[in-house]
């Protein structure tokens, strides 16, 4: 909404900057975004008539002017095409500055002195939306009879300053001049003052000239019609058509001009039917019937639905209220007989309609917030007078005011207690009083309390925090002190699971993986870039009704897409090593529209770890994973965990993959890519990556860690590399070396794989370091040998192996 | 007898003296004071001194000992001392090569602006709560006060699943949520993240993004304490001279309703680019929670009052940062994440 500060004058005495006053609002809880003065640096452009135009000698395309500024005769050359002798316009005199700091020099075009320039209205600033539409291009042309010689700032109402509010949904009053005026009267202690219309009345009646029913009083509590005769449809006065572009609308005519003039005004949409196409005079407002057709008066076809409140007459719709009119009944330059239609329609069906319709017009805007019921009289007197003042038309005795039960006016309580007590901050009964008074609402005292009533115009106020929001915005929120809750200490922590969230991804931090953030929506189409077979459970998604985009139409059911798509946009930017995680949640659906959100643990790496000049760079393969999984798991304390040989899914490489469990649960896969994921993501030929159920791994997580005594015996080392069959699993090996070591065996650590020379093909030969610790004495030689060579033993049975010296 | 000694202990000094390494005075310890050395065997024939005599020449030999030893004491510490001082000069290394590299991982600056959030509160004495993504009509909007058709549902462009379920627009329905699970008990204090979404996307939006909402319910809380603890807040997360200012403002489920701004963070107030030179940001909503949103999650609002707040994540973060573009967020790029 923009508010232009002269037009608040007509209501309010204002001695405030437009600064001033834009602050003032702002910390009222009326946010104005931008204070715009118009006209700024526009100098030495005054009123001028064309009094001849003759061909230049050198060129066609130029003419010379002779133009009266009242003072004296100036010749000027210029290329504009739409002026006629006779035209007044804005001149801009030698020395004029113009809008961008253009500044009018003496000048000779083609040999001819030119001391001038005529203006089109965006080089006095105007922005061409709002000029009328055959000046929107060209040289401004002003009405006839527009004195001589005067500052066309001045004519042009550019002399004001623009204030653009952001104003928040409850406070539909402020889409209106009197709205603001009356905040600003509140604020400012300034009297508000609005009189009532006043202008002659045709002896002719309005009765029997016009029938309005209302036959859906649910959605139209009040109609009022107007007559208006002797129409002569014109241009309407320039101080209004200044006015209408100081809020950013084009000037149409006359009667069109005066609705829109009293809806900035007033806020209160008004409509003009031509009186002489309406069937019988006779208006029905009424629900537009199923599938009811109205052309609009854009010339376009509407369907209707009874959610709509369509205004009729006895032939079919003439307009859908509040939102748009009918091309039927349209106000044209032969229309000499106007109906004024002041209205009052149900908020919630209009919202409606201008969304089914797509159509969203400063009139739904206002309806749709709720407008001043009690002002719709106000609003038509004022049109009628303006219409009568500006010779446009003249008014019909009388009104038809149809108005389903009036509505009593609504009071609240206010307690100064209950305020104080919110606010945290004393507010005296009379303080109160005063605030609400000045903002128009009646007092009376109650007791210690008030009995307020609210105005009209008001709809957002009904119960007591209203009230005190009132009183508090209008004192002031700097005056309310800052305090700190008091009452009993209580105790913030987090929760075990969410400290177990931040231990994950801080450690996974500390270990090389950055943390990402990627969309909870996804594109139905990563499942076939996770080579998912089209019957995959995780292929049933919930699905979003009004997606932005294809891309980002379903709730995830896994993390690994969105992590691999950021390793791929990373690899396109040459970025070609990094590892990445996100804790974040998949959405799995369970019936209709219900879902599970869990929160899963994935983590993606490529490439390697860079070296440098004394360390080789890692390649960040399969072991790298593991080995942060392993310690991920130290760290949250998880239950031993085994990783399985996975070859079943189809996203990974089915010979390097494991299944994690810990605890007798499955938390999840790590593993190589498969190529064809990688392929059709772009990325290297080897990414690793894990998905980890978090419920599941913080159930085997958090195990007690207890204090084991250190050792007071010194313990015994011995090295031992057996050959293997190369398909031998590590585990089951070591498994072995830990069943028959027992209780003295305290740690084995495979420190080498080999295969190779001396050993032979299809075999390796796997080393080990094990370590032998007794609690209560020091153990001999001699059993360390046995028990290794019974370690060795029984790997030979078990494995075939041989031993390697 | 006596003489020999002298000599030995003349000879041993000298030698010990001028010895040029620590295994060359070992040596000369050997040829001197070892089993077979010059002075053990000439005390061997010891024996073949009189009665008279051995006291005396014993005490010199004891002298002529304590001599030796003095010296190789003295000349080890010496040599000692060179032998460290040339292992140093030998042993120099650059400095100013590269360390070995770590793996540099680190957490999303949205997560620690989140966490560090999260941590100011919880030292106030808040818990954490948590809500579902997917949200019914209901939480998100009807028990916040916004029923069906509320003009100020506009504010919020709203992802549907089905016309009762939709992705959430904002943290708030977790106030509810919380409210009804502990109703009546007090007092109620929560903070809680979390991610939310609108149906908007271009520079200064993300369809999905960050928010931290606040609630904070008992007998007597009050506007000032919003204030108060907002006002602490902003000091705490944007250093101890910022500045606070509450703008009255609507939120249908808080009133009275408040916008907070802070003192721009580059310009300190005095009006930059960054605040388009109003010397202001704003950051958060916040107000008296709405005695409807508290009826309908089981309190007397007669008897209780709260204030909630909910701030977005990413503003502040690119506040905290000096960050320009929010699309940066949520591209991931390793070099933009890696610098946190």
């Amino acid at each position: 909404m923009y508010i232009s500060y002269n037009w608040l004058k007509d209501f309010v005495e204002l001695d405030i900057p437009a600064q001033e006053l834009a602050d003032r609002l702002t910390l009222a809880g009326i946010a104005v975004e931008s204070v715009t003065a118009l006209g700024e640096g526009i100098e030495k452009v005054v009123t001028g008539q064309i009094e001849t135009i003759s061909p230049h000698p050198n060129a066609d395309k130029l003419v010379i002017t002779r133009v009266n500024t009242g003072e004296e005769k100036l010749q000027i050359v210029t290329a504009a095409t739409n002026v006629s002798e006779g035209d007044v316009v804005p001149v801009a005199l030698v020395g004029a500055r113009l809008a961008g700091g253009f500044v009018i020099k003496r000048a000779k075009l083609r040999g001819v002195e030119s001391l001038g320039m005529m203006c089109s209205g965006q080089e006095l600033g105007i922005d061409s939306k709002t000029m009328p539409a055959d000046q929107a291009h060209g040289i401004m042309i002003l009405p006839p009879g527009t004195p001589l010689g005067r500052d066309a700032k001045e004519v042009l109402g550019l002399n004001d300053y623009i204030l653009e509010l952001d104003l928040t949904p409850n406070r539909g009053d402020c889409l209106s001049i009197i709205g603001v005026a009356r905040e600003v009267a509140a604020l400012t202690g300034k009297p508000f003052h609005l009189s009532e219309p006043t202008f002659p009345e045709l002896e002719e009646k309005i009765d029997g000239q016009v029938q309005v029913d209302i036959e859906a009083p649910d959605l139209c509590r009040r109609y009022i019609a107007r007559l208006i005769k002797n129409v002569r449809i014109g241009r309407s006065p320039l101080w209004m058509q200044s006015r209408l572009r100081s809020a950013g609308m084009r000037p149409i005519s006359n009667i069109v001009d005066v609705t829109n003039y009293i809806m900035l005004e007033m806020g209160q949409p008004l409509h003009a039917f031509d009186y002489d196409q309406l069937v019988d005079h006779h208006i029905i407002v009424r629900r537009a019937g199923e599938k009811e057709t109205m052309v609009s008066l854009d010339n376009v076809t509407r369907e209707l639905n009874p959610d709509m409140i369509a205004i009729t007459d006895p032939s079919g719709p003439v307009a859908v209220a509040g939102v748009m009119g009918g091309l039927t009944s349209e106000v044209t330059d032969h229309t000499t007989a106007i109906l004024l239609e002041s209205a009052y329609f149900n908020p919630v069906s209009i919202r409606r309609a201008s969304k089914t319709l797509g159509l969203r017009s400063e009139a739904s805007i206002r309806f749709e917030k709720g407008i001043d019921i009690g002002g719709c009289l106000r609003a038509v007197n004022r049109a009628a007078q303006l219409i009568y003042e500006m010779g446009a038309g003249e008014v019909v005795s009388g009104t038809v005011d149809n108005y389903i039960s009036p509505v009593t006016e609504k009071t609240v309580l206010f307690r100064p207690a209950r305020a104080t007590h919110v606010l945290g901050m004393e507010v005296t009964r009379s303080k109160a009083a005063e605030i609400l008074s000045n903002l128009q609402f009646k007092t009376q005292e109650a007791g210690e309390d008030l009995l307020v009533t609210v105005p009209s115009h008001r709809v957002d106020v009904g119960r007591e925090e209203d009230l005190i929001e009132e009183v508090a915005r209008l004192y002031g929120y700097h005056q309310v002190p800052a305090t700190l809750p008091y009452g009993p200490t209580t105790h913030g922590v987090k929760t075990r699971e969410q400290s177990f969230r931040s231990l994950i991804a801080d450690t996974l931090a500390a270990t090389g993986f950055n943390e990402v953030v990627t969309y909870s929506f996804t594109n139905p189409g990563v499942f076939d870039l996770m080579n998912l077979p089209g019957d995959s459970p995780l292929r049933y998604t919930i699905k979003i009704e009004n997606p932005l985009s294809e891309k980002h139409s379903v709730m995830r059911t896994l993390l690994l897409p969105g992590l691999l798509e950021v390793l791929a946009n990373n690899f396109s930017r040459r970025v070609q090593n990094g590892a990445i995680f996100e804790l974040g949640r998949i959405f799995m659906p369970i019936e209709a529209g219900t879902c599970e959100e869990r929160t899963v643990l994935a983590a993606a790496a490529m490439g390697r770890a860079e070296g440098s000049w004394n360390t080789p760079a890692r390649e960040l393969d399969f072991y790298f994973l593991k080995g942060v999984l392993e310690n991920l798991f130290r760290v949250l304390g998880t239950a031993a965990a085994s990783f399985l040989p996975e070859s079943a899914n189809p996203s990974f490489h089915p010979g390097r993959t494991a299944l994690i469990e810990a605890g007798g649960r499955r938390l999840g896969l790590a593993g190589e890519l498969h190529p064809k994921v990688l392929e059709k993501y772009e990325l290297p030929e080897r990414v690793v990556a894990f998905e980890i159920d978090l419920d599941a791994l913080f159930y085997v997580s958090g195990q007690p860690r207890v204090y084991r005594p250190l050792p007071k015996f010194p313990g015994m080392e011995r090295d031992l590399a057996v050959v293997v069959k190369k398909e031998t699993p590590a585990a089951d090996v070591l498994e072995v070396i830990r069943n028959t070591g027992g209780e003295l065996l305290s740690t084995v650590d495979l420190f080498d794989i080999y295969w190779g020379e001396q050993v032979p093909e299809g075999f390796q030969s796997m080393a080990f370091k094990l370590k032998y610790q007794a609690g209560d004495r020091t153990l001999t030689d001699a059993e360390v040998s046995e028990l290794t060579a019974a370690i060795a033993a029984k790997l030979s049975e078990r494995f075939g192996a041989g031993l390697r010296s | 007898m006596e003489e020999k000694l002298r000599i030995i202990e003349k000879d041993a000094r000298q030698a010990m003296a001028s010895a040029g390494s620590l295994e060359e005075l070992n040596e000369i310890r050997l040829k001197y004071l070892g089993k077979k050395g010059e002075l053990t065997q000439v005390l061997r024939g010891m024996g073949a001194l009189s009665a008279e005599e051995r006291p005396r020449i014993g005490q010199v030999a004891n002298e002529v000992r304590a001599s030796i030893d003095q010296e190789l004491a003295a000349r080890t510490t010496v040599l000692k001392e060179l032998a460290i001082g040339q292992r140093l000069k030998e042993e120099g290394i650059d400095v100013t090569l590269p360390g070995v590299p770590v793996l540099r991982g680190g957490r999303h600056p949205l997560s620690i602006v989140s966490e560090e959030i999260q941590t100011f509160f919880l030292g106030l004495g808040y818990s954490i709560a948590d809500g579902p993504e997917i949200e019914t009509d209901y939480y998100n909007f009807e028990a916040l006060n916004l029923p069906k058709d509320h003009p100020a549902r506009d504010m919020q462009d709203t992802f549907f699943i089905n016309n009762q379920t939709l992705l959430r627009t904002h943290t708030s329905p977790v106030q509810v949520r919380t409210m009804e699970k502990m109703a009546p008990e007090l007092p109620v204090k929560i903070i809680v993240p979390g991610k939310v979404y609108r149906r908007d996307d271009d520079a200064t939006h993300s369809p999905m993004f960050s928010q931290v909402e606040g609630l904070a319910v008992d007998r007597r809380i009050t506007f000032s304490d919003l204030k108060g603890t907002l006002d602490l807040f902003a000091r705490e997360m944007f250093g101890p001279k910022t500045k606070t200012r509450f703008r009255p403002s609507y939120f249908p489920f808080t009133e009275p309703s408040a916008e907070v701004d802070i003192s721009c963070v580059m310009c300190g107030g005095k009006g930059c680019r960054v605040c388009s030179h109003t010397g202001w940001l704003e950051i958060l909503g916040s107000g008296m929670v709405h005695p409807q949103v508290l009826e309908v999650s089981g309190y007397n609002s007669e008897q209780v009052t709260g204030f909630a707040f909910g701030m977005g994540v990413e503003r502040i973060t690119m506040l905290k940062y000096g960050i320009d573009d929010l699309r940066v967020l949520f591209d991931n790029d390793l070099r933009f994440l890696q610098q946190f």
